[in-house]
């Protein structure tokens, strides 16, 4: 038999503030990027504005192909290109969402470089007016969502879980939004996508370890707070680990193998999943351990 | 085998039955080259396409549009219907492009949402989007003119040679494909192609009458049960123009003699009047076609000169097509200028290269898993194995079964599913694993296992499901089809990764004494 991770008796809470201070330190990185560049670097869908992928009969250097955008009178806009097999495509942000305007690119890229002709792979025009729209009604959903999680957990558990949990998941989220931010990715509507999907995977995290904790808590009466939820950590660890793998496992896949459409939604999964791993060992046991000491200490009760 | 678990199984034999039936089609479609697909008849074709799984836009490449209606200088009735008459002009339009399931439909107060798959010939489809529609009231020409026309066409065909072996489609290359010829020709649905295909012959514009022309109708019609299109010859020059009628709308009891029948009455402008009854007079007992954008929408009889410019058009209407009808009228052209707001086209390349993608990386990630769990849990992790497959299997099914988009997103979701279709049976491996280590027997561990762990993997699935449900709300098509993916894939793995594995276990437990669990 294979077994990860069985039998272990690491003394999670602790070391909790470490926990605390690491998480703490990722959150505020996170915070101050997101303040001194006003936002995170929305995309196209956010912003309004268009995205042309292009591919080139021939491959051509970035550079060449900027200066003759820009010599062809196309201000601020932002060429990407693709790696591995894909060199010789390139993708184009602008900020102007005028129609037409793709084809006055392919035009610019024809004359320039006899020879070489641009097939349009993919065009994204934004109106700044849906922009904005698109940007609502995203904060909408991941608010809702969030607070939809935190009715549903709050209602089965304890406000004490609830809370616990729902800081964790709070954590996995905007720390993934955060390293993405670092990454220099774009936060896009498929990006938007992973971050919700993240939200549910990592409750559901979540809910295991806390499943367990309450089965200790009627179980081990005599041990203190933190020690029962040691043993319950501990427990549920090889299965944390291994559904993590797992989900792991097809999303590395489809980091590496799913194209460059899927990949800032693949890498996000990437992260969350991480991430949550982390968080449901280290800060979501942990926390809920800590408003549990308050509660029992506002109720006159030794704190364990 | 107990009572319980035959019904166990039943159920999962049906389940997985009933998912190949769904499945059948999507495989027979998609596995056809473009040449079997030609080949087979025109309505067998579309009710495959239809129970096939659909492809998002992202995936068969295509243009999402949205388009706003600008009313702001409309009156606050004009403006009403504005978006209404902007929808009809343009699906019109669309239809004319050949575009297969075009996919038209009003968004909100004044948006329209345009998703034309295949189609990136980005140019036209604009030019398409921005013209003018052209309304015009043209004379049929009478049944012998008619005739006349058509058979000149038929002798110039022959003498063309098109090699035709059965000798009525040699002699009457074109009218041989008619199954009515008098004031107008008909033709069956599936002779369309062929049919067109004869009249875009090099040099026919030639034997056409220079004053005549030949348009087909814009709507199918039906001719003894049969549907098709009509095919008329018309006068070239137009009798009138659109912009002299004032308004157009459907009516009940405009025939007199079948008050019960639906029509459309309209009123012209004071030009159009006097143009009207010097039209209607010169032609009394001749048909006057209403003619749209270069195709024909109805083509009423004169009964007898109109002077006060109130016309009505009756004939074989249903309330639904004497509404369009009383719309094309009055929505010649566009009402209230269009703008896109929104564009998203992906071309032909993009959308097989990124299926192909999608698949390999949703392969390439369930073999890893495969190769986990059979490493991790051997025996035990084949069941979760085959519980995996019949998972994917149930949640393709499903899809192709409710008509649902599948989209890139999509494939990720399936993807991701597989990775975490394997959680449940993790929650319930581990918890034998345990009650295994605390010296329980097979049976009464598989039992824990199942009963203590189901509560966790109810509530670990809904969550899932509950920000799906939100994503659902949010997204964009693609996107949607990833929410889609994703509940239909976990509320099949409470089925197979539950159901199904224990149902395996006690068949298993049944056989007799079990020492070991290989897990």
């Amino acid at each position: 038999m294979f077994q990860l991770m069985v039998g272990t008796n690491f003394p999670f809470m602790q070391y909790r503030r470490i926990a605390y201070v690491v998480s703490a330190l990722m959150a505020l990185a996170t915070t101050g990027w997101l303040v001194m560049n006003r936002g995170p670097r929305y995309s196209v869908d956010f912003t309004g504005g268009t995205l042309l992928q292009i591919r080139l009969s021939r491959e051509l250097p970035a550079d060449q192909l900027r200066d003759a955008l820009t010599d062809a009178g196309f201000q601020g806009l932002e060429l990407q290109q693709l790696t591995g097999e894909h060199r010789n495509e390139f993708i184009i942000r602008m900020k102007t969402t005028a129609p037409g305007e793709d084809t006055l690119v392919t035009k610019a890229i024809e004359q320039r470089f006899t020879g070489e002709s641009v097939e349009l792979r993919r065009v994204e025009n934004v109106g700044p007016k849906v922009g904005s729209e698109l940007r609502q009604k995203a904060i909408w959903a991941v608010l809702s969502s969030l607070g939809a999680i935190l009715l549903y957990v709050g209602v089965r558990y304890e406000f004490k879980f609830a809370l616990g949990a729902v800081v964790a998941l709070f954590h996995d989220v905007f720390v993934t939004l955060g390293i993405l931010c670092f990454a220099n990715r774009e936060v896009s509507l498929t990006v938007v996508a992973a971050l919700l999907t993240l939200a549910g995977f990592s409750i559901n995290d979540k809910i295991v370890v806390f499943d367990r904790i309450r089965e200790r808590h009627k179980s081990l009466r005599k041990e203190t707070h933190s020690r029962m939820m040691d043993i319950a950590v501990n427990e549920t660890l090889s299965r944390t680990i291994i559904t993590n793998i797992t989900v792991l496992l097809s999303s590395v896949a489809l980091l590496v193998w799913g194209g460059e459409v899927l990949r800032d939604f693949s890498l996000a999964i990437v992260l969350g999943m991480l991430l949550g791993t982390y968080s449901s060992v280290m800060l979501a046991s942990a926390l809920a351990l800590d408003i549990w000491i308050q509660i029992d200490r506002r109720k006159g009760v030794q704190a364990a | 085998m107990s009572r319980n678990d035959q019904w166990k199984l039943a159920g999962v034999l049906a389940a997985t039955l009933l998912s190949f039936w769904y499945l059948y089609p999507s495989y027979r479609y998609y596995s056809m080259t473009p040449a079997q697909r030609a080949a087979l008849p025109a309505q067998e074709l579309k009710s495959l396409r239809n129970r096939a799984i659909h492809l998002g836009l992202d995936l068969q490449g295509g243009m999402h549009l949205v388009l706003e209606v600008d009313t702001s200088k409309l009156s606050a009735a004009e403006a009403a219907d504005a978006p209404a008459r902007a929808l009809e002009v343009i699906r019109r339009r669309i239809d004319q492009f050949g575009v297969t399931e075009p996919l038209i439909q009003l968004e909100g107060e004044n948006r329209i949402v345009l998703q034309l798959p295949g189609l990136t010939d980005r140019g036209t489809a604009m030019d398409l989007l921005g013209k003018t529609a052209k309304l015009e009231f043209k004379l049929v020409r009478t049944p012998e003119e008619t005739q006349s026309v058509f058979e000149r066409l038929d002798a110039f065909l022959a003498a063309q040679g098109t090699a035709q072996v059965d000798t009525a489609f040699r002699r009457a290359p074109l009218t041989s494909h008619f199954l009515e010829l008098s004031s107008y020709a008909f033709v069956r649905q599936e002779d369309l192609p062929v049919v067109e295909r004869l009249l875009a012959t090099p040099g026919i514009e030639n034997v056409i009458p220079s004053d005549s022309e030949i348009l087909g109708s814009s709507e199918d019609i039906a001719f003894q049960g049969v549907t098709g299109r009509a095919l008329y010859v018309l006068k070239k020059e137009p009798e009138m123009k659109g912009e002299m009628i004032a308004s157009a709308e459907a009516r009940l009891g405009l025939d007199q003699t079948n008050p019960g029948a639906w029509g459309v009455s309209m009123t012209m402008t004071p030009r159009g009047r006097s143009e009207f009854a010097r039209v209607t007079g010169n032609n009394v007992g001749r048909q006057l076609a209403i003619v749209l954008d270069g195709l024909v929408a109805s083509a009423p009889v004169i009964r007898e000169r109109i002077p006060s410019g109130d016309a009505s058009i009756t004939g074989n209407f249903d309330v639904e097509n004497a509404k369009v009808l009383g719309i094309v009228l009055r929505a010649g052209a566009l009402p209230a200028p269009v703008r896109i707001i929104e564009e998203r086209t992906v071309g032909p390349s993009l959308g097989s290269d990124s299926i192909k993608q999608g698949v390999t990386a949703g392969l390439v990630g369930a073999v890893l898993v495969v190769v986990f769990m059979s490493i991790y849990y051997q025996g035990s992790g084949l069941i979760a194995i085959a519980a995996l497959l019949l998972n994917v299997l149930y949640v393709i099914a499903t899809m192709a079964g409710l008509s649902a988009t599948l989209t890139l997103p999509g494939i990720a979701g399936i993807a991701l599913s597989i990775g975490m279709s394997v959680d449940a049976n993790v929650l319930i491996f581990e918890r034998i694993r345990e009650e295994l280590r605390n010296k329980k027997t097979v049976r009464q561990s598989v039992e824990l296992g199942y009963d203590r762990a189901f509560r966790t993997i109810l509530d670990s699935n809904l969550t899932v499901i509950l920000s799906c449900l939100f994503l659902f709300q949010f997204g964009t098509g693609p996107i949607k089809g990833f929410a889609v993916t994703m509940i239909v894939g976990l509320v099949a793995n409470m089925f197979t990764a539950v159901l199904f594995t224990r149902m395996i276990y006690d068949w298993i437990l049944s056989r007799g004494k079990v020492e070991r669990l290989s897990i």
